[in-house]
């Protein structure tokens, strides 16, 4: 579904991500783990159209999206859950969501689906969407980028700023939302919260992947060797 | 007594001049975080297009609003999408060094063209008829159809952005964006729909400026002014906060002009600074 293949991306005269090869079969939740800086939201940047990648290529249901505008790049498939959420503020939960379906992409996520998914928020939908908690705020930006009907979903740093219960309750929607056939990819610190949720785990550091595998197959101490650099010591 | 208050009410119409010269200012910024420079000169260009129904085809100043409304909503769209799209990033100098650039090439065009004569539109007694209210106070009736237009304009233009969906895109990209391209709002598309809106709203305040007074190619810049102080007193970017700063702005005219004639333009710029002063993010700041 996604595969993507030497990509580089930089800032300026910082490589970012030197010659990241990755591939996201359909129905898979797929993890990125890694430490501050190590290229995950970088890598996931780039995929979703927000930053063009110096090198390398990425395509997705066998289309090369490496040079598309997110705007475009939402309306073949790929949504995003970006860091922070970032809510628009001045729109009520409500328009919120209804801001996620601009891409005019046809299938079962509209409102009420969402509103189903997140009981909570049908009662808040009147609601300015920055007046929320952080999970219920959470919950609005994957039910935005739910909106657009994706067939693949980004989601970077979703615990961040979040208490582990609640963090708890937003991972146990994946398993629903993959179940309705979209692919997931999470950007994760909580390698714990990682292991469980997902298929497939890639771990970056300083731009690279260094190691990959389903999570039942990967030992402990390859993860913190791959994780923090442990070999190199 | 009775002066005062009649110079307040006469204030007060004028700042629906004024709004209907700065809604469109007020829009711009909010979306795009850019102030046209060349508003000022885009309102003129909106009167001379008018002239040209008016005079030719001898249409009523009020009809001809519409086809100029219409054109100047077309001709701000593609004004957006062909040039200032490609000024809008990280350096705020580009559009306003860019829209001052028309700004210069728009009054040197009229100039060339129509020369320096003063133009106005007639509206035979309806520029003069006034309604008595009493107390000796009569308020004219061509600025109350002015100001209920200017209220209209601001409840429609209110609607459209908490009511429709291109509202929704208009604040979303007006708020972020970069997020907003995420949910794929074309950013481009939604600037230029927000100088289309700008630029059919100074049409309207273009021609009833031209009925009121009269015009040249370097009236321009005072209405640019007028504008960006209503925008400032209101604060940047809010809707209604611009209709109370044109009001405001009016009546500071009117009763600077009532405390000594000559002093009325610049008490409505003393009360600009001093809110710039005071509170620079304007009385009632708060975003589309």
């Amino acid at each position: 579904m996604l595969r993507v293949r030497n990509l580089v991306a930089r800032y300026g005269d910082f490589q970012a991500l030197f010659g990241v090869d990755f591939d996201a079969a359909k129905g898979q939740i797929v993890a990125l783990i890694g430490a501050n800086g190590a290229g995950k939201s970088t890598f996931l940047r780039s995929i979703a159209g927000l930053m063009p990648s110096k090198g390398g290529e990425i395509r997705f249901q066998n289309e090369d999206i490496g040079a598309l505008a997110a705007d475009e790049v939402v309306r073949r498939g790929v949504s995003m859950v970006p860091e922070g959420r970032r809510l628009f503020r001045s729109l009520t939960v409500e328009e919120n969501l209804r801001a996620g379906a601009f891409a005019g992409r046809a299938g079962r996520w509209r409102l009420e689906t969402v509103f189903a998914l997140f009981p909570v928020l049908r009662e808040r939908r009147a609601n300015p969407a920055t007046a929320l908690s952080g999970g219920q705020q959470q919950m609005v930006a994957i039910g935005r980028a739910l909106m657009s009907n994706p067939d693949l979903l980004l989601c970077d740093e979703l615990s961040l700023g979040l208490s582990p219960a609640v963090v708890k309750d937003i991972y146990a929607v994946l398993p629903k939302i993959r179940d309705e056939g979209v692919s997931i990819v999470v950007v994760e610190q909580d390698i714990d919260m990682a292991l469980k949720a997902a298929d497939e785990i890639y771990c970056f550091m300083h731009g690279r992947v260094t190691l990959r595998g389903a999570p039942r197959d990967l030992g402990r101490e390859a993860i913190s060797a791959a994780y923090f650099g442990l070999e190199d010591r | 007594m009775i002066e005062w208050l009649d110079t307040i009410i006469q204030g007060v119409l004028l700042g629906g001049l004024y709004a209907l010269f700065a809604i469109g200012l007020s829009i711009t910024y909010g979306v795009m975080r850019v102030v046209n420079i060349g508003h000022g000169d885009f309102l003129v260009l909106a009167a001379y297009l008018a002239l040209w129904p008016v005079m030719q085809m001898q249409l009523n100043p009020f009809l001809a609003i519409l086809p100029v409304a219409a054109l100047m909503f077309c001709l701000g769209y593609s004004l957006q999408r062909i040039l200032l799209n490609r000024t809008i990033g990280p350096n705020p100098l580009a559009p306003l060094l860019a829209t001052f650039g028309l700004s210069i090439i728009l009054r040197n065009g009229l100039q060339q063209v129509f020369h320096s004569d003063s133009r106005s539109f007639q509206i035979g007694a309806l520029g003069t008829d006034s309604i008595a209210v009493g107390g000796g106070i009569a308020i004219g009736l061509f600025p109350l159809i002015v100001f209920a237009t200017a209220i209209a304009l601001t409840v429609l233009v209110s609607l459209l952005f908490t009511h429709t969906r291109i509202g929704i895109a208009l604040r979303a990209t007006s708020d972020d964006a970069e997020t907003a391209g995420l949910m794929g709002i074309r950013a481009r598309h939604t600037y230029g729909i927000a100088l289309a809106i700008s630029f059919a709203l100074i049409a309207v305040g273009g021609v009833f400026a031209g009925i009121r007074t009269t015009f040249t190619p370097e009236s321009g810049p005072a209405a640019l002014l007028y504008a960006f102080e209503a925008v400032v007193i209101g604060g940047m970017g809010s809707l209604w906060g611009t209709f109370a700063g044109a009001v405001i702005l009016g009546v500071a005219q009117t009763l600077g002009a009532k405390i000594a004639i000559g002093i009325g333009i610049l008490a409505g710029h003393l009360v600009f600074l001093a809110v710039l002063f005071f509170k620079p993010t304007g009385l009632f700041a708060r975003t589309l």
